[in-house]
């Protein structure tokens, strides 16, 4: 009973991750339509400008911000230079074009970093919860700054102003426009915000997978996963189907099939629900008067 | 008074196919204006130009400033509110976040609290419907939502597309009241374009005729009424 | 696009099969000229335009985005290394089989992917890519697969005691799958079967009402697309001696949209085209940093969507075009060269 307690709650601090990161493929989604194959490397090269300011002295929750900031900021830029181009291309055109963003930020760490794991720290200290076995200080730490950061989110979006124009831009962005919304520039913050949650998400990861250029690359497929079982359309949807799919991989790697097999298993979520019920759990038909 | 809109030698294209055909055309300040003509004559084209939606050559001129080739959204900040063809409903948020968003550009907030009121005045229906989800409201509710969207600018130009269009005509003519009423109690200044002519003609003081890309009459909503191929052609008696 | 399509009649059939018939003198005579290993490279040029023109049939010609054939590569690879290694199956007759597998494989994946457009099956496709090297390393398929370790190949020598060194051997062996597979994709693409995809890709709904089977069709284009890489595969493993999971990461799949992008998509001339640019690119940039190769395919990606979105192909079409129409321009009684690859 015990050990089932902890994976579901290692679950849940796994899940909370891809939660993130499922909400940040969601929110660039709802905008423009494209899934951000890139989203895994954005966030981990985030991580690794992290991890050079931790490097070099920085204390950790100054980088943390830093980071977040910066993720912010090369989200956007991404969006209006390399993205804007091609906002309006065929389906294959921007998939390519997000295949080369992956592959840039990917080679780009190699090279700077090398592809040598490096560590990265926690911030909350291991004692902080005494010596029990349901769950670990990070696991805690990691799934109380999820939600912060999903409820963050959440009250951006739904009460102020400029959340409520996002809204607005991705829904319709010709009648943004004529209630003077500058649509361009909101696709670019919520690109940046993509990037920042999912710099949080690699910040959070990092210290129990250890931080190497190839460390997103499951993580994103686990989001995948949840942002389809959750509804690709649908942020709170995106955010339950992380978790999901994060206490699933628990229990099903260590019930059933091991640990060796988690990534089929992400596999055959994807494909599953692909087929059957394409628009998740929580995805929405619009209801409309014609 | 002076010529609030002026427009002249416009042209418009879609791509490569030209849809305007250099046309002139003034408003006042203080006047509705309406825009008649015939399916596909380049009524809409027009309201589309004017909010630099569509590529266009030639001279806009608001409040003596030149707009032409600016971005909609620096337009609307001019205080230009274009109620566009088919509502432009923003049809997932709620009437209220709808009527929020139209406030969005506006450059004085202070009496947003007031115009709401306002709003809510004129059109009591949208006050019950608040937070209801804007797809679901009725075509006449959708209607004034838009209308009431565009009011929240506080605009000095209102364009309205064909806002009588698949409504009951006692709908329509209950929204072109509160038209007039608005016009008079708030100074905003209507430019219109409707098919359905008399309806039109009986709110607005002013109208052009539109055919195939260019202006073929002109005159007070009194002369048009009482021309009569104009309105053997377009009105049908 | 359209203009690199074979389906369109060219004019001067004589001018390509001169630069067919050059090429392939050229081909035969490179074994004799070169070193062994640069054999050994024009070998793989020719193993991965192989794949690339599998990739190319299923994303240029139908449409459909596929971010993981290089899973497909991968069963190839290991049905040709098992057969050998495990049952002694000669080498040569592990091609086929391995194309038949993946055909297969190819065609049941096909069958979920009917329902999936655009970036669902790129979504699809990319998790197939991903996971299959986890797959691959499974303890309890160890026994078949050799696991993390994978499975060494020996390398065949010449037949009927004929004077070529392994190299040699394998270049020619692999040069006459090349002409046969090449052979049977030029007629596929060009006939009906083509333009019946490309209807498909371009206006499906349109295609399904002239009475095409939109999904029988387009199960068959991954079908064969996989077992066109499945092959390559198989003739890859046998070149470079061995199977590992790691050398089959979803990188693989990148190469292959590399390789097809830069080549020139829907095209059969850009299979060729970019298999040059996978093979030789990568060797050169790696004398600048380990991960320089992929910087560069990342950036020739974004770029070439951006300015060259028709590929070397659409290039080297585009400048014949040119060159013809000067040269009608000089001659008013000639047509102008429809370029067709």
């Amino acid at each position: 009973m015990e050990t089932f307690l902890h994976q579901v709650v290692a679950g849940l601090a796994t899940g909370g991750i891809y939660a993130s990161v499922a909400l940040a493929l969601v929110m660039i989604y709802q905008a423009t339509h494209h899934i951000n194959f890139a989203q895994g490397e954005m966030a981990m090269f985030s991580t690794y400008l992290a991890w050079t300011m931790i490097d070099a002295g920085m204390p950790y929750w100054v980088t943390f911000f830093a980071a977040v900031l910066l993720a912010f900021v090369l989200g956007a830029a991404i969006e209006r230079i390399i993205v804007r181009p091609v906002e309006n291309a065929s389906a294959l055109t921007v998939v390519v074009v997000f295949i080369g963003l992956l592959v840039i930020l990917n080679s780009l760490a190699g090279w700077i970093y090398t592809y040598t794991i490096k560590t990265f720290p926690s911030p909350f200290p291991k004692d902080m919860l005494g010596n029990n076995k349901f769950i670990s200080a990070h696991e805690f730490g990691s799934i109380g700054i999820t939600l912060i950061v999903l409820f963050a989110l959440y009250a951006f979006f739904r009460f102020t102003p400029l959340g409520l124009a996002m809204r607005a831009a991705a829904q319709n962005p010709q009648s943004s426009r004529l209630v003077g919304i500058r649509v361009g520039w909101m696709l670019a913050l919520g690109w940046g915000l993509a990037g920042a949650v999912g710099a949080i998400a690699g910040m959070m990861v990092a210290p129990v997978v250890y931080l190497d250029p190839n460390m997103m690359s499951g993580i994103l497929l686990y989001a995948f996963a949840g942002a389809l079982v959750g509804g690709i359309d649908n942020p709170l949807g995106a955010v339950l189907g992380g978790f999901i799919v994060g206490v699933a991989e628990n229990l099903l790697g260590a019930y059933v099939i091991g640990n060796e097999l988690k990534l089929s298993v992400a596999l055959v979520l994807i494909i599953g629900v692909l087929l059957v019920r394409p628009t998740g759990l929580l995805g929405k038909r619009l209801v409309t008067r014609v | 008074m002076s010529a609030l809109l002026k427009v002249e030698k416009l042209h418009a294209s879609y791509g490569s196919t030209r849809v305007l055909h250099g046309i002139d055309f003034e408003m006042e300040e203080g006047s509705i204006t309406a825009l008649l003509g015939a399916n596909g004559a380049g009524k809409t084209t027009t309201l589309r130009a004017l909010c630099g939606m569509v590529k266009t050559e030639g001279a806009i001129t608001l409040a003596g400033q030149r707009v032409d080739g600016k971005p909609t959204e620096d337009i609307v900040r001019m205080g230009v509110a274009h109620v566009p063809d088919g509502r432009g409903t923003f049809t997932t948020l709620t009437t209220e976040e709808n009527l929020r968003l139209g406030a969005y550009a506006r450059k004085d907030k202070s009496k947003l609290a007031a115009d709401f009121d306002l709003i809510y005045n004129y059109f009591p229906r949208l006050k019950e419907r608040r937070h209801q989800q804007a797809g679901t409201l009725s075509g006449g509710e959708q209607q004034m939502l838009a209308v009431s969207r565009a009011l929240m600018l506080s605009p000095r130009l209102l364009l309205l597309d064909e806002p009588s269009f698949g409504l009951a005509p006692l709908i329509v003519r209950e929204i072109f009241r509160i038209m007039k009423r608005i016009n008079e109690e708030q100074k905003v200044s209507i430019l219109l374009v409707e098919q359905n002519a008399s309806m039109a003609l009986e709110l607005a003081d002013h109208a052009y005729l539109i055919e195939t890309g260019g202006i073929v009459l002109s005159g007070t909503a009194e002369q048009i009424k009482s021309d009569d191929s104009v309105r053997k052609a377009y009105l049908g008696y | 696009m359209s203009a690199m399509d074979p389906t369109r009649p060219d004019a001067p059939k004589s001018k390509t099969a001169i630069w067919i018939a050059v090429l392939l003198v050229v081909a035969c005579a490179l074994p004799f000229v070169l070193p062994n290993y640069r054999i050994f490279q024009f070998t793989l040029v020719m193993v991965y335009a192989i794949a690339l023109l599998g990739l190319n049939m299923l994303t240029g010609y139908n449409g459909q985005i596929s971010l993981g054939h290089g899973a497909f590569y991968a069963i190839g690879a290991y049905v040709a290394a098992i057969l050998m290694d495990k049952l002694g199956v000669p080498y040569w007759a592990t091609v086929p089989v391995a194309g038949v597998v993946c055909l297969v494989v190819g065609f049941l994946f096909g069958q979920p992917a009917l329902r999936l457009e655009g970036h669902y099956l790129a979504l699809a496709t990319f998790a197939l890519g991903v996971s299959l090297p986890q797959l691959l390393k499974y303890k309890h398929l160890e026994d078949y697969t050799g696991g993390v370790q994978g499975i060494v190949i020996i390398k065949p020598d010449a037949p009927f005691g004929l004077p070529l060194n392994q190299d040699q051997w394998l270049y020619f062996f692999t040069l006459a799958i090349t002409l046969v597979m090449f052979l049977i994709g030029w007629n596929l693409l060009r006939g009906r079967i083509g333009r019946a995809m490309v209807a498909i890709r371009d206006h499906p709904i349109a295609a399904e009402t002239m009475g095409i089977n939109n999904a029988m069709y387009k199960s068959l284009t991954f079908g064969v697309s996989a077992a066109y890489t499945g092959v390559a595969g198989a003739v890859g493993a046998i070149a470079v001696q061995f199977v590992a999971p790691d050398s089959f990461s979803v990188f693989l799949s990148i190469t292959f949209l590399v390789g097809i992008v830069i080549g020139g998509v829907g095209t059969i001339s850009g299979a060729l085209y970019g298999a040059l640019f996978t093979q030789f690119i990568p060797n050169i940039a790696d004398q600048i940093s380990k991960a320089a190769p992929w910087a560069i395919y990342g950036i020739f990606l974004i770029g070439f969507m951006y300015v060259m979105p028709s590929g070397v192909a659409g290039l080297v079409a585009t400048i014949r075009a040119r060159l013809a129409r000067r040269r009608a321009g000089s001659n008013p009684a000639a047509r102008p060269a429809q370029s067709a690859h």
